[in-house]
């Protein structure tokens, strides 16, 4: 346990001194906030309409913008040869860094959803369930694109590439951190849907190490 | 204890590296492994480290420890550097003892004469520096067997000194060494392996 505190806190460190990553990724989520309100036009009820949709969709692009670079830098250098050598299983060093990259990148902008709701005309009273709804979705979309990370860790300019793989697999999230995230659709829905999303978060949480391990592995034979 | 390797073949994008390569080593023993470019020096490096799998053929650490792979009881230092420019010397030390488990940064820094530099952003390290924070994580953790591709590229003479004490200590504390090189390793090796005479 200590070695992969030891690990997130040593990704953490790098991230924030390193910069470019949640500085990015936040700026990023801003401008397409803020563009949404100028492209679709100053119709109030609608924005409030779209404005939880929106938000999600920005979120899971702006953790996207980041995500090829949770393994990148330690797969080019050698790190993750080491890794694969040290006492801990492979998986937890994987689960670490997708830790990491929750930490540093997701997390921050889950926070920042609720804030940015101003932008775009989101209802009071759907503030709580979102803010709840993005920070247990995002523990899901940091899993997720850490595999997809994996998978294309050796490829150049694999970024994109994260992208198209990774945004079916959010498809589950939206829709249930959607549905979590507006109040009075129908009652009992929105807890359902947290739950649902919770047991997504659950379930990523599981199969993401595996999945990112094993992929990490086949690159580094 | 002994480092057993039998058989060994690896092959690599469809194309036979080596075949039938077998070892034997025996603490306090450095094995120098020599050969022309491309003749899997390195293959054969990382799949000692349980990095790369054999085609056939089989390596173990008889006497070693039961719970751990050969891998973890190795260590491998590649032609890069598994330095990160954002933090310190002291700092890149550290996290690899505490992912690595034990030892003590100061005596590796010394080791290579790094401790003036120890608060140094590593990415403004020269590449001979770089190679020397590389070598100075070797020292930092206890491990029987040192597993070096091309160790002493890029180190002045200096550190080459070092470099073969560090050695020295390493074989008298009863470890083991397998070292790919063209040049001298600045210590007479117990065993030399020629992949490139490999049939």
């Amino acid at each position: 346990m200590k070695l992969i505190l030891a690990l997130i806190k040593r990704d953490l460190t790098l991230s924030m001194r390193q910069g470019g990553g949640v500085g990015t990724a936040l700026g990023f989520f801003l401008t397409v906030v803020v563009l949404l309100p100028i492209g679709i036009g100053p119709d109030q009820a609608l924005l409030a309409r779209i404005a939880p949709g929106a938000l999600w969709i920005a979120l899971l692009l702006s953790v996207l913008l980041s995500a090829d670079r949770i393994f990148q830098q330690d797969y080019e250098d050698g790190s993750l040869d080491i890794m694969t050598m040290g006492p801990v299983p492979f998986e937890m060093v994987a689960l670490a860094k997708a830790v990491a990259h929750w930490l540093s990148t997701s997390l921050p902008l889950a926070i920042a959803a609720p804030i940015l709701g101003f932008l775009v005309n989101l209802e009071p009273s759907a503030i709580l369930p979102l803010a709840i709804a993005v920070v247990v979705g995002s523990i899901a979309l940091s899993l997720l694109a850490a595999i997809g990370a994996a998978v294309t860790v050796g490829l150049r300019r694999g970024g994109l590439l994260v992208s198209i793989l990774v945004l079916p697999l959010y498809v589950p999230v939206l829709i249930f951190g959607l549905s979590a995230s507006q109040p009075g659709a129908a009652p009992g829905l929105t807890t359902a849907s947290l739950l649902i999303l919770g047991a997504i978060a659950l379930v990523s949480l599981v199969v993401s190490p595996l999945a990112s391990a094993a992929a990490l592995r086949s690159y580094l034979k | 204890m002994e480092l057993k390797a039998q058989d060994l073949t690896c092959e690599r994008g469809g194309r036979i590296v080596f075949r039938g390569v077998s070892l034997s080593l025996q603490p306090g023993q450095l094995m120098q492994l020599t050969g022309p470019n491309g003749s899997g020096k390195s293959s054969l490096l990382r799949l000692i480290a349980g990095l790369n799998e054999a085609q056939t053929g089989s390596v173990e650490l008889i006497g070693g420890s039961d719970d751990l792979s050969l891998g973890q009881q190795a260590h491998y230092v590649a032609h890069q550097e598994p330095v990160k420019s954002a933090l310190s010397v002291s700092e890149n030390l550290a996290f690899w003892r505490d992912f690595l488990g034990g030892g003590d940064v100061d005596d590796a820094l010394e080791a290579f004469d790094l401790s003036r530099l120890a608060s140094y952003p590593a990415g403004l390290l020269s590449a001979g520096q770089k190679r020397r924070l590389a070598l100075a994580r070797i020292v930092l953790v206890p491990r029987v067997l040192w597993l070096l591709d091309e160790p002493t590229v890029g180190l002045d003479t200096s550190s080459l000194e070092r470099f073969v004490k560090v050695m020295a200590k390493q074989l008298d504390n009863g470890g083991m060494i397998i070292a790919a090189t063209h040049v001298p390793l600045g210590r007479e090796p117990d065993l030399r392996l020629d992949l490139g005479a490999a049939p």
